[in-house]
């Protein structure tokens, strides 16, 4: 094997047909799992003995809090080689994923507020895990508003790298907020330091659902790579050359 | 499985707004996203012709 095989797929015409193959491996996942989770979710899981049937909102909300912040996770790190090692691709996928990461976040505190009414008797309070969720949810906007006011897209992709890492000191702020400060919202119920405090049947819906959550934002990240590949490759022989073999 | 009927399912305890409001959501969120990348592809496709 050549030393340099590793970054064959560093660059954009190579990756632009790989992630077009991967792709719909990754929405057929996405749907399985989901498929699989919500019949477990909802025909398996038993009823909770506290909160009755309204818990089972945990079963899209954990999934898209994990998300959210995996994915900013991810992101940063992308942005992190785009800088240091000057890699357009890097630097694209960041940007693919940050509207996914945005929509997970919204998600998160939405669905946390329908959980919320009926449990706190509140839709929102300015508890440590809720506000640096929300602080989340704006970093992604104000990474992709930034990227969106500079015209030139590498001078773009730089600027959103910075953002993108300065803001990465905000995950593990929501992930332990439970821990440093009195919230009103819960504890983890799934840690990695200790055994899980809820039934079998539930932390395997729960698992389900944020593995389908997972596959499906490789997809759509790799969808919206494809697209903005696309876009800002237009003018390059080998996306010419692939249109016109295309017809 | 603990749900007697239809009914009593979509009832979900009393929580039906919530629960579905939550599903809802995020289902909607998880068509709409895939399906404006698609339309996204078809006019950057349409334009390079």
């Amino acid at each position: 094997m050549k030393p340099l095989h590793a970054f064959h797929f560093a660059s954009p015409a190579t990756f632009y047909p790989l992630a077009g193959r991967l792709q719909p491996l990754f929405a057929l996942l996405a749907l399985g799992l989901a498929v699989a989770g919500l019949y477990v979710g909802f025909f398996v899981a038993p009823t909770d003995a506290q909160q009755g049937d309204g818990y089972r909102i945990i079963f899209v909300h954990v999934p898209a809090s994990w998300m959210s912040m995996f994915i900013y996770c991810v992101m940063a790190f992308w942005a992190a080689v785009g800088l240091a090692f000057n890699i357009r691709l890097a630097a694209m996928m960041a940007s693919a994923l940050a509207p996914t990461g945005a929509m997970f976040a919204l998600l998160s505190l939405l669905t946390g507020a329908l959980w919320g009414k009926p449990m706190w008797g509140a839709w929102w309070v300015w508890d440590a895990r809720l506000t640096s969720e929300l602080i989340l949810f704006f970093l992604y906007l104000g990474f992709m508003a930034l990227q969106a006011a500079i015209d030139d897209p590498r001078r773009a992709d730089k600027a959103g790298a910075i953002l993108a890492l300065v803001g990465v000191v905000n995950v593990p702020i929501i992930y332990f907020s439970v821990r440093w400060w009195n919230t009103l919202h819960q504890g983890a119920s799934v840690s990695m330091t200790k055994s899980p405090s809820m039934a079998q049947t539930m932390l395997w819906a729960m698992l389900l659902m944020a593995l389908a959550f997972w596959m499906y934002s490789i997809a759509v990240a790799l969808a919206r790579l494809r697209n903005i590949i696309l876009e800002r490759e237009r003018q390059t022989e080998w996306v010419r050359h692939a249109m016109a073999w295309r017809g | 499985m603990q749900w007697h009927g239809v009914g009593e399912f979509f009832a979900m305890g009393g929580y039906a707004v919530y629960v579905w409001g939550s599903f809802g959501a995020c289902a909607l969120a998880m068509l709409v996203e895939p399906w404006l990348l698609w339309c996204e592809r078809r006019q950057l496709l349409k334009a390079m012709r």
